[in-house]
């Protein structure tokens, strides 16, 4: 079937908790109302008020909530509202989730999802357009996963489910409803951790995930003298370093485009783990086009501070002619 | 319209406008021994002769416990430890009120809670040596102690909600401090615990102080228990030097949890030791406080009723301090033949399956280790504490 990535998400959680009824969901507003984008549309009707919750304006309680459940033999998904509204959450996913097996050696463990729509692009309100992957990436024992396709929001989704530790689930919510692609029937998996090459190329690896995908496909299509090497990360944490350092050998020259701000954002890591790597191969110094060093703005002037195809264009054409 | 568009200036109103304050609500304290040693018969709580002198010996070991872990800290054989010095009651009293079934969500100061509950000596002296595998908690049903003030309250009513959905017949009971109250983990927690009917025992040990800060500094709130009462909860206030009230009213508050509504027990009692081994109290509390809460021993008091009911004729003093001196030495030894961790034991655990990017900075670590083996010299050379 063909569907929107806001679908398959809500495609995924039907099929998890029909597979599985240690699966709850809950969050603000995700049961009466089916959740401000609809993700959770139909779930209360289907599975009931007892698995599907609405909570209190609660964000350490919602996700200290799941890790209770998580640790008590359930699959919770909680869903923050938005990623802006996470901070308050961070203590819990640090102090609790992304430790409790490595604190327990094992005794107990936080199978637990965290979804949340990040990034900017649909002219929201303040504190609902952050995109802070890299600071989550930071956290050992958390998994940070961010779809862009319809396909691997459904597949991901599940795994992120069915992962036996604490999975922040990140969901470009800019590209929620912006096209629709193939999405399978019935229960499929993505893996995590591996990223996905989305077109081959000789001249150089271009490196995005979520949102950025699109944006960075766009350039790319604008450079047809250019024979790019497309990869979506896919997964921030665990990050899969050999699709990249493999791919950075074969062409020698490499752009990473993110959206959050350039300091301390994941293309940082990526760019040390090619000097580890493939240090000997680089023909360019590895470029990277992001956000920068600023709060999202509000409406009236996101759009300059989300890397645009231009922007991505010139650093694409700086780094092959180098 | 003019065009002052100011805002019209505050003044003041004679009408007769009702406040509400919390000096509204009287708060009583349930109490069963009173601090003279008088008591009411008839008040006393259905429990064994052996049960109650068991309550005596548990206090005694949790007092002893205190004050050899204490010792060992000094010398260098323990980390820092939090004693439970002066909340003998408190402790016990709330350990010996939930079932094994119950999960213990601690927060570091009621050993006794958790020895009560089948965690071995030796497990808990690891766990002040700072051996992970302690956090095991093997056999007693316990999260894990939380450090981090407060965090494990949302934890604890997320545990209760489960319980409540697989209907088992079990609560999860957080122990917290008056500091606790002040974060927000605290009331987000025990406002999701009341929103979800969650089977959940907040016990509050209001010992008077966080760190160094005393509870007029933490609060404005007259007593713990009003807060609980602002997010609907059922609040329950108890002499917490008094191991029969408490004992009591963490059964009743058990049961309602039970029935699905949670409750927050203020136990008012009195931290009489530093909070931690790395906390000098001298500095922030006077002598004179110290010596008052003194009088309100709860070992003396309750030896005082267990005399009257002449049931202290049966309990040796010596004889249980040597059994309990006795069972820490093997404690001690258990944990000095605790088999010394490898470093790959930090590497391990994090994830279900470890990724192969943690799995070489092992390797790596290790490949370092061989060949500098003077690393393990420094470590052990590098000045402590």
């Amino acid at each position: 079937m063909q569907a929107t990535i806001v679908e398959a998400i809500n495609d995924a959680m039907h099929e998890e908790m029909g597979n599985d009824d240690r699966t709850l969901v809950f969050g603000e507003d995700v049961a009466e109302s089916g959740g401000v984008f609809r993700a959770t549309e139909g779930l209360q009707d289907e599975f009931g008020g007892e698995r599907v919750l609405d909570t209190p304006l609660s964000e350490i309680g919602i996700v200290g909530a799941a890790i209770g459940l998580a640790t008590y033999g359930f699959r919770p998904i909680a869903e923050i509202q938005f990623s802006g509204f996470l901070p308050p959450a961070f203590d819990q996913l640090v102090t609790n989730a992304s430790r409790i097996r490595w604190r327990t050696r094992g005794e107990l463990t936080a199978p637990m999802t965290v979804r949340t729509p990040y990034g900017a692009g649909v002219r929201a309100l303040e504190h609902h357009s952050e995109s802070l992957e890299a600071a989550y990436a930071h956290v050992p024992g958390l998994k940070v996963a961010v779809p862009s396709t319809p396909h691997d929001a459904k597949g991901m989704l599940i795994s992120a489910v069915r992962d036996p530790d604490p999975v922040l689930f990140m969901e470009p919510k800019h590209v929620y409803r912006s096209f629709r692609g193939e999405v399978p029937e019935g229960t499929y998996t993505e893996p995590l951790g591996k990223a996905a090459v989305r077109a081959e190329g000789e001249d150089v690896t271009v490196v995005a995930w979520g949102a950025m995908m699109h944006k960075t496909r766009e350039a790319v299509d604008a450079l047809d003298d250019v024979d790019v090497e497309l990869i979506d990360l896919r997964s921030i944490s665990p990050l899969d370093r050999e699709t990249v350092v493999e791919s950075v050998k074969k062409t020698g020259r490499c752009v990473v485009v993110h959206e959050a701000p350039k300091t301390g954002g994941f293309a940082g890591e990526l760019i040390a783990t090619i000097n580890d790597e493939a240090l000997m191969y680089l023909e360019a110094p590895v470029e990277r086009v992001t956000g920068f060093d600023v709060p999202v703005p509000l409406l009236a002037m996101e759009d300059f501070y989300i890397p645009q195809p231009p922007r991505i264009e010139e650093a694409i054409r700086e780094t092959v002619t180098y | 319209m003019t065009e002052d568009l100011r805002p019209l200036t505050a003044g003041s109103v004679d009408a007769d406008v009702e406040t509400l304050s919390q000096a509204d609500i009287d708060i009583g304290v349930h109490r069963i021994l009173e601090p003279d040693g008088t008591y009411d018969r008839a008040a006393i709580p259905d429990l064994s002769d052996d049960a109650l002198c068991d309550l005596y010996r548990w206090m005694v070991l949790q007092r002893v416990v205190d004050e050899r872990a204490t010792k060992l800290q000094r010398r260098g054989r323990l980390g820092t430890y939090a004693s439970g010095r002066g909340q003998e009651a408190s402790i016990v009293g709330s350990g010996f009120a939930i079932d094994d079934a119950d999960r213990v969500f601690p927060y570091g100061r009621e050993a006794g809670t958790l020895l009560i509950h089948g965690l071995s000596l030796r497990d808990l002296l690891l766990y002040w040596r700072g051996i992970e595998d302690a956090s095991k908690m093997e056999g007693t049903n316990a999260f894990g102690v939380a450090i981090s003030i407060g965090s494990h309250i949302p934890v604890a009513a997320g545990t209760a909600w489960g319980m409540k959905l697989n209907g088992d017949d079990a609560i999860a009971f957080a122990n917290l401090g008056d500091g606790a109250t002040s974060t927000g983990a605290f009331h987000e927690g025990i406002n999701f615990a009341g929103v979800i009917d969650a089977p959940a025992v907040f016990f509050t040990q209001n010992n008077q102080y966080a760190i160094s800060l005393s509870f007029d500094g933490q609060t404005a709130a007259d007593t713990v228990a009003q807060k609980a009462l602002g997010y609907g909860l059922d609040a329950i206030r108890v002499d917490g030097n008094d191991v029969l009230a408490v004992y009591e009213a963490v059964t009743a508050a058990r049961e309602r949890a039970l029935a699905g509504d949670p409750v927050l027990v203020e136990a008012v009692t009195y931290r009489r030791a530093a909070h931690t081994t790395s906390d000098d109290p001298n500095r922030y509390r006077d002598e004179e406080e110290v010596e008052d809460w003194a009088q309100r021993d709860p070992l003396e008091r309750y030896r005082e009723f267990l005399k009257s009911e002449g049931l202290y004729e049966d309990i040796d003093e010596d004889e249980v301090r040597d059994e309990v001196d006795e069972m820490f030495d093997e404690a001690v030894d258990a944990a000095d033949d605790f088999a010394e961790r490898e470093v790959s034991e930090i590497f391990e655990y994090l994830h279900a399956e470890t990724p192969p990017e943690l799995h070489r900075q092992l390797e790596e670590f290790e490949e370092l280790l061989e060949r500098r083996p003077d690393m393990y010299d420094y470590i052990e050379q590098r000045p402590k504490g």
